[in-house]
């Protein structure tokens, strides 16, 4: 098979993304199930950090596809 | 990179689908032969009863002549799901709707030509031959529905009858770099055509070319539709608001309004507060026209235009974005920039470069995650269609096709669920994200004032 170390590259960025925000749900479900009250401020702030994480893991995305 | 990224992707999510293919190779070379054959004289009876099976079926996002062309492969005997997927996300000159192929305007531009202005039907385009022209026009030619142009100067530049259209991969310069080159054939001869013309500086095929296009594509259609859909909308309610003011939203308005005020109320005032009147035209426009366009390009059998998913339109989002952010960003944004209060003198030499990077990457983020997750949406959905043409071996296995058609159509439908739960939180996230940067950039830091 022909490929690219860069796809492996890809590979790890996404495992890590993957647990960033396996992280990100897990606490904030821990966190509404203690406040449910707070389940709008927390709903907002997961979604805002879960797509900061995703950014990083999209630029190690970009980066496989540019070394190549 | 394009390569990279097809086989990556590719490997990631169908490595065991790919090695049951390879499995097979020897056999689909052996067929391979007797389909060309076939296809020249009529469509074969496998590829037939493929194409009718995605056409009953929901979710799928290819049509019965591209189905067709899949099945039959008039050039490349093996059906290849990767190439079929990058087809259909990607921009075309020509808007198929099932077996109808509506023409658009093309407007080209070539430095030593000037403009050509034309429909794309002056090609000819040939339903057996899934977007393709027999025609060239001032020397472009539409390669399986894309404009490009004749690279050799002594080609005709009139109307002329060219032939089939090939496609191989080469070598392109001494680094050994390989790239897919396209021909046609004319006259008996075969003549190497440029590369259709993208913004993204060859990123994902294409690159800069000796010819410039302006055409109004399947996707800048698409656009036109949705910009005509929502002004119609808004403007039909905003008049309704004027005329009966406090009363009870009617009609398209139940669905309109919510959204509105969950933008204001869970993004505008959380992130930017006091001054979130003056930005909600930008994020509900930002909101609305991500939503829709997410939407409209998930609808199954309509074109499938591809506008989130392009990287051109998400960068210009982007770009819109930073221009508001920085020339809304307050004395404390910029101090925070270039000179961090509170931190120690040699600890800004670090965090400076740090944060004037993120100025740039911030957009850079944005508008790769649009693009990147609305991308891989539709190629995992078109892959799963694929299925049935891997199994059913080029339409020499009718019975294989019927069987792996049931389990993808109900793949493809359980990843269109998702994904329309991605083309709101997509839309979401971008307003979200563009709010908390304006808010970012117009706060005021009473907390820091305390302290120094």
């Amino acid at each position: 098979m022909t490929g690219s170390i860069a796809a492996i590259g890809m590979g790890l960025a996404a495992i890590g993304a993957g647990i960033g925000v396996g992280n990100i749900g897990g606490k904030a479900f821990e966190a509404i199930a203690r406040q449910p009250e707070a389940v709008g401020d927390i709903r907002a702030n997961m979604i805002l950090t879960a797509a900061l994480v995703e950014g990083a893991a999209l630029i190690a995305i970009l980066m496989a596809f540019l070394v190549k | 990179m394009y390569k990279v990224f097809k086989n990556s992707l590719f490997v990631a999510i169908f490595s065991v689908t790919r090695l049951f293919a390879q499995q097979h190779a020897a056999e689909m070379g052996a067929n391979a032969g007797q389909d060309t054959l076939a296809h020249s004289v009529n469509i074969p009876s496998g590829a037939h009863s493929a194409a009718e099976e995605v056409h009953g079926a929901g979710p799928a996002v290819m049509d019965a002549n591209h189905a067709e062309h899949a099945a039959g492969g008039h050039e490349e005997a093996e059906f290849k799901a990767d190439e079929a997927a990058f087809h259909h996300i990607s921009d075309l000159n020509v808007y198929s709707i099932g077996p109808w192929n509506l023409p658009l305007p093309c407007m080209l531009y070539a430095p030593n030509k000037g403009w050509s202005l034309f429909s794309s039907s002056k090609f000819g385009i040939d339903n057996a031959h899934h977007g393709s022209g027999h025609k060239a026009i001032d020397g472009y030619v539409l390669n399986h529905g894309k404009v490009m142009r004749v690279k050799d100067p002594n080609f005709p530049q009139t109307e002329v009858e060219v032939g089939h259209f090939t496609t191989r991969e080469e070598v392109i310069d001494e680094k050994g770099t390989k790239k897919d080159v396209s021909y046609v054939e004319y006259n008996g001869a075969e003549y190497a055509l440029e590369h259709q013309s993208t913004a993204d500086g060859g990123l994902f095929g294409g690159g800069i070319t000796n010819f410039y296009d302006f055409s109004i594509t399947k996707n800048v259609a698409g656009m036109f539709l949705i910009l005509a859909l929502l002004s119609w909308l808004f403007l039909s309610m905003a008049k309704k608001y004027k005329s009966a003011p406090g009363t009870a939203p009617t009609g398209i308005q139940k669905l309109i309004e919510p959204l509105i005020m969950f933008i204001k109320e869970e993004v505008a005032i959380p992130f930017i507060g006091a001054k979130h009147e003056r930005f909600m035209p930008l994020l509900l426009s930002l909101f609305f026209l991500i939503l829709a366009l997410n939407l409209f390009g998930q609808i199954p059998f309509f074109g499938g235009t591809n506008v989130t998913g392009n990287l051109g339109f998400t960068v210009v989002l982007a770009i819109i974005v930073t221009l508001v952010v920085n020339f809304n960003g307050n004395k404390h944004y910029w101090q925070h920039i270039f000179n961090m209060p509170g931190i120690p003198g040699w600890v800004k030499f670090l965090i400076t470069p740090i944060e004037v990077l993120s100025i740039f990457i911030k957009p850079l983020t944005l508008s790769l995650r649009l693009f990147a997750n609305i991308t891989a949406g539709h190629i995992v959905i078109l892959v799963f269609i694929s299925l049935i043409f891997m199994f059913g071996k080029s339409g020499a296995n009718p019975g294989a096709a019927w069987g792996a058609s049931v389990a993808s159509v109900l793949l493809a439908l359980f990843i269109s669920a998702i994904e329309l739960l991605v083309a709101f939180i997509q839309a979401y996230v971008f307003t979200l994200l563009t709010a908390s940067y304006i808010g970012a950039a117009t706060e005021e830091h009473h907390a820091h004032e305390a302290e120094h």
